[in-house]
């Protein structure tokens, strides 16, 4: 089974996912795992799909004017090991040049597995949230280096466990 | 009507619980409004034994409903006595036919949910609940107040047997995770 990695982005309109996972759908490629949002007036999307080969997929895409269709075919997921305990980073602070640049090194450099992360731009204030795997036991110690990091940018940052209740 | 509940314990149904298997989505019962049930009904007695069981074998498990058994009816157990975030706390007990009567102090939380095993969600609750239900095997009337992680764990339940997992009630799009700790 072919899997493949699909990246979709253009000025946002009505339609654009009806529209892209019907030409999907019209060649068998099954969406599995997805994220779509609008960023500053883009809608983007990010798919993993199976099913056709990548240039079939091409071709279902190609029609759809004003959208830029990137596909490319990928190894198949293995099953994934747990890396380390659930974290949330938030930083906000005035915007500058190389927030996230820092931030996410500074995560890297400690082992921890960045899994989501979301920033946002409005006005002079800038935000991220990143959902981390941090390295069993290791959260103190990323806690203190994300602290000098911001410090250093003059934005504000904290990592809070992600806590998940079963019921 | 509240001393029923404190008086209220899983010796009361007077059978042993077999332990079930715990059904997962996208299982049809578990998307199915549970029915009304007979508080005194030996059925229903014994499926209240078999929840409290069940729960009990279950690692983290602070609430089992019916469906989740496999069986569409409006009953569900909950003991959230060692849990860290619980505040006021019934100990075990077993409600029927349970209706949120009054719920307030709307609060997030993330939850998992054994029948939605490799998923959690973010999830508006009220910390501050008021439930209406009856006992099984006595079918006196109960009038449940309670606040914190048990209002949560009671809402979780009562919306499994409305048919609901917590996929319906997440905060937004960006509010599913895949989940990364197994207890």
């Amino acid at each position: 089974m072919n899997e493949l990695a699909i990246t979709v982005i253009g000025p946002d309109r009505t339609g654009i996912i009806a529209d892209v996972s019907e030409a999907l759908a019209g060649v068998g490629a099954n969406l599995s795992d997805s994220t779509m949002t609008r960023l500053r007036g883009h809608f983007a999307m990010t798919l993993i799909c199976n099913g056709p080969a990548a240039e079939d997929v091409e071709k279902a895409l190609a029609p759809l004017t004003g959208l830029l269709a990137t596909v490319r075919a990928v190894a198949p997921e293995a099953d994934a090991d747990v890396a380390g305990e659930p974290y949330l980073v938030s930083v906000h602070g005035a915007d500058r040049l190389g927030i996230v640049a820092a931030v996410t090194r500074v995560v890297a450099a400690a082992g921890g597995n960045i899994t989501d992360l979301t920033t946002r731009l409005t006005g002079p204030l800038y935000v991220l949230i990143a959902e981390v795997e941090v390295p069993s036991g290791g959260a103190d110690t990323l806690a203190a280096r994300l602290a000098l990091a911001a410090d250093e940018l003059g934005v504000d940052v904290t990592l809070r466990r992600a806590e998940s209740d079963v019921l | 009507m509240s001393d029923a509940l404190a008086d209220w314990k899983p010796d009361v149904l007077g059978v042993d619980g077999k332990v079930l298997p715990v059904v997962t989505a996208p299982a049809s019962v578990l998307s199915t409004v549970g029915a009304d049930v007979d508080p005194l009904d030996p059925e229903v007695v014994q499926l209240a034994a078999d929840l409290v069981a069940t729960m009990r074998v279950s690692p983290g498990c602070v609430g089992l409903a019916a469906p989740q058994v496999g069986v569409g009816a409006r009953v569900f157990a909950v003991d959230v006595t060692q849990h860290p975030k619980t505040a006021t706390n019934h100990g075990t007990f077993v409600l029927c036919n349970a209706r949120v009567v009054e719920a307030s102090r709307w609060r997030p939380g993330r939850e998992g949910c054994m029948s939605v095993p490799d998923l959690t969600g973010d999830v508006k609750r009220a910390s501050r609940l008021v439930v209406e239900a009856v006992l099984p095997g006595t079918g006196e009337a109960v009038l449940l107040t309670t606040d914190a992680f048990e209002a949560r764990a009671l809402q979780h339940e009562i919306d499994h047997c409305d048919g609901k997992l917590f996929l319906d009630r997440v905060a937004g799009a960006h509010a599913v995770y895949q989940r990364k700790v197994y207890l």
